[in-house]
């Protein structure tokens, strides 16, 4: 485009957003051994995604990943969480007992594994879609009148 | 004796786990009502969610009266507290739960015809949504036996009672700074709980109630515990209405869709008020000399002041929500005066009128919701000559408002009775003036709508029908009848407030 006066920023942005991403997922799965988790991941794929709305404007975003689909990522989170305890409860546990997801005797420990995992899992969707449905709500906002009517 | 059957038929699983099942439910179903494509279903389901919660309460209420030392501890995750979170639920929690449950299933089903006339209906389902995550956060607030489990059930109810004022923007824009107001307090009553939190896991080292209320006594007059305590009082006061820390509330009453304002006044304050008898009576002792210091110098005057001051204030209101808001926290006032006396008539009677008003107030706003629906104005005005249009309604409406102002044969009379005896029984014969005083005044609040009800010239006389719904006449009467009914045999109320004093004070305050 001629004249494009953003062209180092969208070189620069197009660079450093899936290396954001990556970083999220490295937040997400390194968290039980270092500072982060799933909350702080959920955020910075969020940051990924609103530093794609700044550079390349919002429309282009909504387009990209959809205002319907960031709302159900969030409910979907939730259910993620809620799922995994209501799986302990079916498996004869008490609510989030991870130890009865798989029915193993005490001394395993895949439930617990598989159990914080898919939780840390529902709360990087929850967090993320929360995010993003915020940020586009306040962005997408259109002034009620018009500043000529003020 | 209906308690005694269903006991017996639940099936093992519900017994279990009826505890942690009353939040959990509706938590896990409003996710699925935020994707719901149709309105209707979304309505259909809550139903069913509020009605399954309402038999895990009642569940839970069999077995805790069943059970001998009547307290349920569950743990979450099986991890067994101090360390794990625990959901401990007593005589007293279990009637909370009775009440939120309750209310919420009577809102969900009259709630379908105001969402249609109120709500637009691409956002009918996320209303739900949010109606059952704040139904979900007021009942785990009512259950979990943990201080900070406590804050986040109250952040999830809080933060849904936002959203649901400010979708009353659509019938009148100022529903947006009633909830912005309400929004700005509400965060600063949950920042200074959590903050009395810190203090006194600082003193303490732990979060569980039942843990920190074993380690307070040793503790003695430690400075942190008492800033603690009094942040958290406020905190607390703050979402119970305590006077003079109300000011959200006749704004967010009066313009939030009607359907919420029914709900809220319903349930949202008393849970508040079931946080604070649980921190000033089962965690910290009326014992403790601070703990004296509050109900005398500070509880018991502000309660006298809510009573009188927004009975007056009541009396001024041209708009029938308003003056039902102001009401409601004169009867906070009521509440906050019983518990205040610290003795077991004295929360006793607290509890049996946070019930009965429970009742009254649904009735009453769910009265005006229904004239809502047709008239499209709450003011007095609107209000002239609806006893002829609207019979069934407005006999209902009448039927609450007798009870508001203590009519005998109705709840509201028994609960002002046994108020009277307990500040009696403490020599305070000055407060049992103050309380008939200030029902005079409700006799001129409720009176005067009465009179434009029943005995004014309709504004409008083109339109005769002006009738509720059906859907929202079962639920009313359900509630008037039920008004009159405890006014007349109080056993089932007056039995669990009872309970609900004895868990809270410790058997041996009865003897």
């Amino acid at each position: 485009m001629k004249g494009d006066h953003h062209m180092i920023l969208r070189v620069i942005a197009k660079c450093l957003i899936p290396l954001i991403v990556i970083y999220a997922f490295y937040v997400q799965f390194h968290g039980e051994v270092g500072p982060g988790g799933a909350f702080q991941a959920g955020v910075i794929i969020a940051v990924a995604l609103i530093l794609y709305a700044l550079v390349f404007g919002l429309t282009a975003t909504m387009r990209a990943v959809p205002p319907w689909f960031t709302r159900s990522l969030a409910a979907v989170g939730v259910m993620i969480y809620a799922g995994v305890g209501f799986w302990a409860l079916l498996s004869g546990g008490d609510y989030l007992e991870y130890q009865a997801l798989f029915g193993e005797p005490p001394g395993e420990h895949h439930g617990q594994h598989a159990g914080i995992i898919i939780i840390e899992i529902g709360v990087l969707c929850a967090v993320s879609g929360a995010m993003t449905t915020i940020f586009y709500a306040l962005a997408g906002r259109v002034a009620e009148i018009r500043d000529e009517d003020w | 004796m209906i308690l005694e059957t269903l006991l017996v038929t639940a099936p093992d699983w519900a017994v279990r786990h009826s505890t942690v099942l009353i939040p959990i439910v509706p938590l896990v179903v409003a996710p699925v009502l935020a994707m719901s494509p149709s309105g209707r279903l979304a309505w259909l389901v809550s139903i069913a969610t509020t009605a399954a919660s309402l038999y895990f309460a009642l569940l839970t209420l069999a077995i805790v009266q069943s059970t001998t030392g009547g307290v349920i501890s569950y743990h979450i995750g099986n991890w067994a507290p101090p360390i794990g979170i625990e959901f401990r639920v007593d005589s007293l929690n279990a009637m909370i739960l009775l009440i939120v449950t309750l209310m919420g299933f009577l809102a969900s089903i009259f709630s379908w015809p105001t969402i249609v006339a109120e709500i637009s209906k691409e956002k009918a389902g996320l209303f739900l949504c949010a109606f059952l995550l704040c139904f979900a956060g007021l009942c785990g607030v009512a259950t979990t036996g943990d201080a900070f489990n406590l804050f986040v059930f109250l952040e999830i109810s809080s933060l849904s009672t936002y959203v649901l004022v400010a979708m009353g923007a659509g019938r009148d824009r100022r529903a947006l700074p009633a909830a912005f107001d309400y929004l700005i307090m509400g965060t600063l009553g949950a920042s200074f709980y959590v903050v009395g939190v810190g203090f006194l896991y600082a003193a303490t080292g732990t979060l569980n109630m039942a843990d920190i209320a074993a380690q307070l006594p040793a503790l003695g007059a430690n400075r942190s515990v008492q800033v603690g305590f009094a942040f958290i009082i406020v905190g607390l006061g703050l979402k119970a209405a305590m006077w003079p820390l109300h000011q959200w509330l006749p704004n967010a009453y009066a313009y939030s869709p009607s359907f919420v304002t029914m709900f809220l006044a319903a349930t949202a304050t008393k849970v508040a008020l079931y946080a604070l008898i649980r921190w000033m009576f089962t965690i910290f002792q009326p014992e403790f000399a601070f703990e004296q210091a509050l109900f005398t110098w500070v509880l018991a005057p502000l309660g006298m002041a809510a009573m009188v001051i927004c009975s007056f204030q009541a009396v001024f209101q041209t708009d029938i929500r308003r003056m039902l808001a102001y009401s409601s926290v004169a009867q906070v006032g009521y509440m906050i005066l019983g518990i205040s006396l610290g003795t077991a008539a004295g929360v006793s009677a607290g509890l049996l009128h946070l019930f009965n008003h429970a009742l009254m107030k649904g009735a009453l706003f769910m009265a005006v919701a229904g004239i809502c629906l047709n008239v499209q104005g709450t003011t007095l005005r609107d209000f002239a000559g609806l006893g002829r249009s609207a019979p069934f309604t407005m006999t209902a409406f009448a039927i609450a408002g007798l009870s508001l102002i203590g009519v005998p044969l109705t709840a509201g009379f028994i609960s002002k009775l046994q108020l009277g005896y307990a500040l009696f029984e403490q020599g305070w014969w000055w407060a049992v003036l103050l309380v008939v005083f200030s029902s005079f005044l409700a006799v001129f609040y409720v009176g005067r709508v009465l009179q434009a009800v029943f005995f004014q010239p309709p504004a409008n006389p083109s339109k005769l029908r002006k009738e509720a719904p059906l859907l929202l006449l079962v639920p009313l009467w359900t509630l008037a009848l039920a008004n009159l009914y405890f006014g007349i045999d109080a056993s089932f109320p007056a039995g669990l407030a009872r309970d609900g004093a004895v868990a809270a004070l410790g058997l041996e305050a009865f003897q």
